[in-house]
């Protein structure tokens, strides 16, 4: 299974980078959202994937009996998507307003502030 | 009472907040935007002063024992950069009320400056390393909404580059920390540089180590990743790109630091050779850029890039001095870019543009403002007895010391080419006759209320403290030498996070 993941994240960074180059800023947005849910899942694998073992405490015991899965990992995880999706719409709007401003959705147009 | 070492961060998102709320009154986002600040400097330097006295502070979040809670660690590092954030903060507050339109302030700029700031002192105070990432995040969205307020084309144009470019490192930071989560199940970084001492293999260590350098890079506008920051720190209101060059390209250097000096030293001589090279070439990049540019917001962006080589310089020599001058000229830097960017706004709004083709003879009818572009910009070229020499002085002694004479040629070199760009900037700007057949718009600044004397109060006190610096710089360089101290024996840090009893 953490094999396959390890694919799965590593094909999801290529497809970002290839979006991110290219020249319109939609796709350079698509790069974006591609990205952070690479890293996400890559935290989701590098923590450990373990199955059916829900990390709770039994009644009257201060301490869980067994191994069990880590949630800290999720909890990162949700916050990453939460800044992300935060972010990515800041980035939509962004986008749209560039589009709005310089009429057009070529990055080699907006080269103004470049040198 | 430890609470002291999280207030730096909950005053300015006490003060945001109440701007926020106070939306439909300008006046009052105004008086918040001082009180506020003034405030955070307060509590900044009462937070340096207690960590001065008792050492390394650690707060326990939520009760919670460290390594399992988030900390807030102020150590001296982490001290001084949150007194410089106020440094910083309150002039800023100050020439903002005049500098900033009434466009502007209903847009929102009040409660954004201080989420900024609120987000640049939780970067400098967390000691959990998901957390960094998170003030990170909250510096870069107010970043963000800073950088295109007003909506020009340039500005969009330079917040596409930028954002991409920063929404990258969060990524490669974000991989770093899932890794570094993975290999060690801790994030406290205190915890995390013991953990790592176990690690078998040093290989995966190097490898994080490198993600981690290239996030920091591209957030400290570091060789080769700088190409965000001329792109887009000349476009945003001039108050706005005081505040970023004083500090966000900061955030990243004190970054650096800290994952340099507490986490990543296991292969210190990899590592920091690659710290060496980027300095050098970061040095020379930012001060050649500079020298091709006609622009005084663009002169003054490419040399932040240049001076972040230097900050690289002192971490990369890794010895006792060279932090010492490291930390000593990341003190002087921010006073004296942000001041500068200050500047170049008064002149803006005397005439109307930042191309030095159509400025000139500003020294015949401002003398005055003459003398406070020179006291900075002689500092930044490092010219005795301002602060600037000092720093220098420092890391080149520090460079001479270890015998890497190559990258003290090229730290020689490039104050030498940073005196010709300012010396470029006096000359076309403040000396030579106003030019005559250009079509110079007839202040079309955004003059409001407030008269100029707004704008150059918090010029001429930064310009005081840079004299100041330079003048009397032995508690300036008591300061550096203790956060030089720490930052090499990282027990003290370990210490203080694992081995404290908690608040």
């Amino acid at each position: 299974m953490e094999t396959l993941m390890a694919f799965a994240v590593g094909g999801l960074y290529a497809a970002a980078i290839y979006m991110m180059l290219r020249r319109s800023i939609v796709k350079l947005v698509i790069g974006l959202i591609l990205l952070s849910n690479a890293a996400n899942l890559l935290i989701f694998t590098a923590a450990g994937m373990d199955r059916g073992l829900p990390p709770l405490v039994p009644e009257g015991a201060l301490v869980p009996d067994g191994p069990v899965a880590d949630p800290l990992a999720q909890a990162l995880i949700l916050t990453a998507i939460v800044i992300g999706f935060g972010v990515l719409a800041f980035a939509v709007v962004l986008i749209h307003r560039a589009y709005e401003v310089v009429g057009a959705d070529d990055m080699d147009q907006m080269k103004d502030t470049d040198t | 009472m430890t609470t002291v070492v999280a207030l730096p961060v909950i005053v300015p998102l006490l003060a945001g907040a109440v701007s926020l709320a106070l939306w439909q009154s300008r006046m009052a986002q105004r008086v918040i935007g001082v009180i506020g600040t003034l405030a955070l400097m307060w509590v900044s330097v009462d937070l340096l002063l207690a960590t001065w006295r008792e050492g390394i502070l650690v707060m326990h979040m939520g009760g919670w024992q460290a390594p399992f809670g988030i900390v807030l660690v102020s150590d001296m590092l982490g001290a001084i950069m949150v007194v410089l954030t106020a440094i910083i903060g309150l002039p800023v507050a100050i020439y903002s009320l005049s500098g900033v339109s009434a466009r502007h302030e209903h847009f929102g700029y009040y409660p954004l400056m201080h989420l900024l700031l609120a987000g640049v002192n939780g970067a400098f105070l967390t000691g959990d390393i998901f957390n960094l990432y998170v003030w990170f995040e909250v510096m870069l969205v107010a970043s963000f909404a800073l950088l295109i307020l007003g909506g020009e084309r340039a500005q969009m144009e330079g917040a596409i580059k930028y954002v991409t470019l920063n929404l990258l490192s969060s990524v490669l930071l974000l991989s770093g920390i899932g890794l570094l989560y993975g290999l060690t199940g801790t994030l406290n970084m205190a915890d995390l540089a013991v953990k790592l001492r176990d690690v078998e293999d040093p290989g995966i260590i190097t490898v994080i180590a490198m993600l981690f350098m290239v996030s920091f890079g591209i957030k400290a506008a570091a060789f080769p990743f700088f190409f965000w920051l001329p792109a887009s720190y000349h476009t945003p209101l001039v108050a706005v790109s005081a505040l970023f060059a004083g500090l966000l390209t900061k955030v990243g250097v004190y970054a650096l630091f800290r994952a340099f000096s507490l986490i990543f030293d296991q292969d210190v001589g990899y590592t920091h050779t690659l710290l060496l090279w980027m300095a050098g070439l970061t040095m020379l990049t930012g001060v050649l850029g500079a020298a091709a540019q006609f622009e005084m917001r663009r002169i003054l962006s490419f040399h932040i890039i240049s001076q972040i080589g230097y900050m690289i310089l002192g971490l990369a020599l890794f010895t006792p001095l060279a932090i010492v001058g490291g930390v000593f000229y990341i003190m002087h830097h921010i006073i004296v870019k942000a001041n500068l960017f200050l500047v170049s706004g008064v002149v803006h709004r005397l005439k109307g543009t930042h191309e030095l083709k159509q400025l000139g003879g500003l020294y015949r009818t401002h003398p005055w403002l003459g003398v406070l572009f020179m006291v900075p910009a002689l500092s930044l070229a490092g010219m005795p007895p301002l602060s600037g020499f000092f720093a220098k002085f420092i890391l080149i002694r520090a460079g001479v010391e270890v015998q890497s004479w190559w990258i003290v040629g090229v730290a020689l070199l490039v104050g030498l080419l940073t005196l010709y760009s300012m010396i470029k900037i006096w000359a076309e700007v403040f000396w030579k006759a106003q030019p005559e057949n250009t079509d110079v718009k007839a202040v079309a600044a955004p003059v409001q209320g407030g008269g100029l004397w707004l704008m150059v109060v918090p010029i001429a006190g930064l310009a005081l403290l840079t004299l100041f610096i330079g003048l009397y710089g032995q508690p300036i360089y008591l300061l550096a030498e203790r956060a030089a101290m720490e930052m090499l024996d990282p027990s003290l840090y370990i210490e203080a996070v694992l081995g404290g009893q908690g608040s």
